[in-house]
């Protein structure tokens, strides 16, 4: 029989997820309360419990290129209701950060923006600085009318600053934990 | 009973959530809770530092509670996202000693893990009923506001790290008491911990729409005039997003959006101005 096109596990996968997020997840015995109470489920391409099914089975592309992970709004239900303890929130934010390093294009390409538009901000500000996140948003992702209006709104009744709060000694603080941490993450 | 705190405020209470801030500091003051903000706090990283990097995500927290250690008191956290990631910092830093050592060398600065860290709901949960009910202006008692209580995602999950007042995690009651205490009429609903979409109010809005249009129906169903909040993202994506939400769903909806301070606030008699109440995309200011 031929495995041309058979879906072929990577067993290294599910070690690397075990391993990264210091739990074991083969413990989920498939009751999908998790699924049941995502409020993103329905936006996903694979609900919660399939896609831990689909690291169990070591499926590394589908899991790595999913919306799911994306479309997880960390709301902590999943975590909160599995009865074996899945930390499954977690697990969420770690396959991100695994298809990121990969340098895997993330599907719901807004939302991985949206994260390195406000590191940047905070990075250089030390507060983010909310005027200025959505201005390096805009011109990464050419929408310059969404929300124009109620960003507008929003200025009138004095909800957006317009100056950003500057600080030397704040913004240094944060440029030396993001760089000393992304330093300290390479050589683990 | 402490009555001195260290104050994080956190970004959006400086700039889109800043009437939570206003109003938090005025209803402290008349409580006789003293505030002393935490001198150059920085961002807490929030969801943008947890999606990407664990390290940076526990580092950011645990910088500005370093800070609180020098001030020997206990942390005040009013936004619901920062004191999720300052409480989920804590717990790490308890339970995996090879991350507390890189990020202690990532900060720079030692760190004994031994501050407590509240939100003020548990503050004004713990005080005594009358006390809270002794600070209300004479004639407000009158005309008692419907009200929905909405504490979110972050305050309470996942419980085992957040112990967010010894509440139920699914069906907390720390705000529904306090509001209650204050005067308000609280209405029982489906809708208490639901997600508003979060973050994704600038990314996927239209999952931010689909998730507080149940809301919003759902405390419009049971009669509610109006819903508390207890954080600067569930207050921007209900209050900020009613027009949008009306065009997309054809509905109605003018339910007015409050911080649970705001309502504490307008109980004890501060004005609507000074309160941030007319600050609010949907129409708040109520007859007083």
């Amino acid at each position: 029989m031929s495995t041309q096109n058979a879906v072929m596990p990577d067993a290294k996968f599910l070690k690397e997820m075990n391993d990264k997020i210091k739990m074991n997840v083969n413990l989920c015995y498939q009751c999908r309360k998790c699924s049941a109470g995502c409020p993103m489920s329905y936006a996903m391409d694979y609900t919660p419990a399939q896609l831990i099914h689909a690291i169990r089975l070591g499926l590394k592309d589908l899991v790595l290129n999913s919306k799911t992970i994306w479309l997880c709004s960390s709301c902590q239900t999943c975590t909160t209701r599995c009865p074996q303890e899945v930390e499954i929130a977690k697990v969420m934010d770690t396959v991100k950060m695994i298809a990121v390093a990969e340098g895997i294009k993330p599907p719901v390409s807004s939302v991985h923006t949206f994260n390195k538009a406000a590191l940047r901000n905070i990075k250089w500000f030390g507060r983010m600085y909310e005027l200025g996140m959505i201005g390096d948003l805009k011109l990464r992702t050419f929408e310059f009318f969404k929300d124009m209006g109620l960003g507008m709104k929003m200025f009138l009744k004095g909800k957006l600053k317009i100056i950003p709060s500057i600080s030397p000694g704040r913004t240094l603080t944060t440029w030396k934990i993001f760089s000393r941490s992304a330093k300290k993450e390479k050589s683990n | 009973m402490n009555t001195s705190y260290a104050y994080y405020p956190g970004c959006s209470l400086h700039s889109t959530g800043s009437e939570y801030d206003k109003s938090f500091k005025l209803v402290a003051r008349k409580l006789g809770i003293e505030l002393e903000e935490v001198p150059g706090w920085i961002c807490c990283g929030t969801s943008p530092a947890h999606s990407s990097s664990h390290l940076l995500s526990i580092a950011l927290p645990i910088k500005n509670l370093s800070i609180v250690e020098s001030m020997d008191k206990e942390v005040v956290v009013p936004c619901a996202a920062c004191y999720s990631r300052f409480k989920f910092a804590v717990y790490e830093m308890n339970h995996d000693t090879k991350l507390a050592e890189d990020v202690k060398e990532v900060i720079g600065s030692s760190f004994q893990n031994k501050v407590n860290v509240l939100h003020p709901l548990e503050i004004f949960a713990q005080m005594p009923s009358a006390k809270l009910k002794t600070s209300i202006k004479e004639n407000y008692k009158n005309k008692p506001l419907k009200v929905v209580c909405y504490y979110g995602c972050l305050l309470t999950r996942p419980p085992k790290i957040m112990r967010f007042g010894q509440d139920d995690p699914e069906y907390p009651m720390t705000m529904d008491k306090v509001l209650g205490d204050v005067g308000y009429e609280i209405l029982d609903w489906s809708y208490k911990t639901d997600c508003c979409g979060a973050s994704f109010a600038l990314s996927e809005t239209d999952a931010v729409l689909t998730l507080t249009q149940k809301i919003l129906k759902n405390a419009q169903e049971v009669g509610a005039d109006a819903i508390a909040v207890a954080c600067p993202l569930c207050h921007a994506n209900l209050d900020t997003r009613q027009t949008d939400i009306n065009a997309k769903y054809n509905t109605t909806y003018n339910i007015p959006i409050y911080y649970f301070t705001q309502l504490m606030g307008l109980a004890f008699g501060f004005n609507q101005k000074e309160l941030g109440i007319t600050k609010h995309l949907t129409p708040a200011t109520v007859a007083v």
